[in-house]
């Protein structure tokens, strides 16, 4: 991974958290915890099918990306880690 | 607080509809302009505890229902973005309001006369787009994948229930095509920086955040005063 590159990763991890932070009001110290494991849709009962839709608008605003209504599915939302994954691809 | 009858346009005659209220009778009065569908529910405590803020300072606040919403008896169906706005208007002369602090959606309907706020606005087309992709998640979850825009071709022929909300044809297309006007100099926008505020509209659960009415208050009061 260039240097440029893991900047911009460290950028979305950042970014990402502060959006969950916004849209599921949980507490800063709970979203320090998320590693790539933690599990999301299902697991969180803050992240109901609306909060899905505020959490994909505010990623679009923030991280400048615009996601197609087909890329949303159960495996998106699944872990934290594949939150990241797809947000940097889509940055990328 | 109060709960106040005000006199409102419908397509079948006049019509009532209340409003919540707050302050001294005899003084300058704020119209407050609710965000718009489930936005509004997540933030009317928020809004609530501005209007009791701008009590202390000695102002007075009007929060009006959209017909259809809230504790509206008229059937949501049959509104659109224009009988909305003639809502707003007859809800500010009737209330003598002078300023107008319009939250999220809430500034598409605003009387173009009132000077005042916009607090994080939003168009029309984007509080429909986050209506219809809450549909498509949750059918989605439900097995049943729809797309955007066979929802939206048929939306715009016969209207849609989204996220619980059974929106007319009309209401559809009006909200597709109002984006967000050009405030004028008489409006001043609020970020969430602005006031030290929390997105509560983003939130599943109806939140609160006192500071940020204290602060929307202390933004309002001297202007008013």
């Amino acid at each position: 991974m260039s240097e440029d590159m893991a900047v911009k990763a460290d950028d979305t991890d950042a970014l990402l958290r502060a959006i969950l932070h916004d849209v599921l009001g949980l507490a800063p110290a709970q979203i320090a915890w998320f590693d790539t494991d933690t599990g999301l849709f299902g697991a969180l009962p803050e992240l109901d099918s609306m909060a899905v839709v505020g959490l994909l608008t505010e990623m679009e605003d923030r991280l400048g990306i615009v996601i197609e209504d087909d890329e949303v599915d159960g495996e998106l939302l699944e872990t934290y880690g594949n939150l990241v994954a797809f947000a940097e691809a889509k940055r990328a | 607080m109060k709960i106040r009858v005000w006199p409102c346009p419908g397509k079948d005659g006049p019509g009532e509809e209340f409003a919540l209220t707050a302050g001294p009778e005899d003084a300058q009065a704020v119209l407050i302009v609710p965000a718009l569908f489930e936005e509004a529910n997540r933030t009317r405590r928020l809004l609530a505890q501005t209007m009791r803020r701008l009590a202390a300072h000695g102002i007075a606040s009007v929060l009006p229902d959209l017909p259809g919403c809230n504790e509206s008896v008229a059937p949501l169906e049959c509104q659109d973005v224009a009988s909305w706005r003639a809502a707003m208007a007859a809800a500010a002369q009737h209330f003598g309001t002078s300023r107008v602090l319009c939250l999220r959606g809430g500034a598409i309907l605003a009387p173009p006369a009132l000077p005042g706020w916009w607090l994080e606005p939003l168009g029309g087309s984007a509080a429909l787009r986050h209506l219809v992709r809450a549909r498509i998640v949750a059918s989605k979850e439900a097995g049943l994948p729809e797309k955007s825009d066979a929802l939206m071709a048929r939306g715009r022929k016969s209207g849609l229930e989204l996220a619980g909300y059974r929106l007319s044809a009309a209401m559809i297309r009006d909200l597709e095509g109002s984006d967000l006007p050009p405030p004028s100099p008489a409006v001043a926008l609020l970020a969430l920086a602005d006031v030290r505020g929390s997105a509560l509209w983003l939130r599943s659960e109806p939140g609160e955040d006192a500071g940020m009415a204290e602060a929307l208050a202390a933004t309002i009061a001297p202007v008013m005063a």
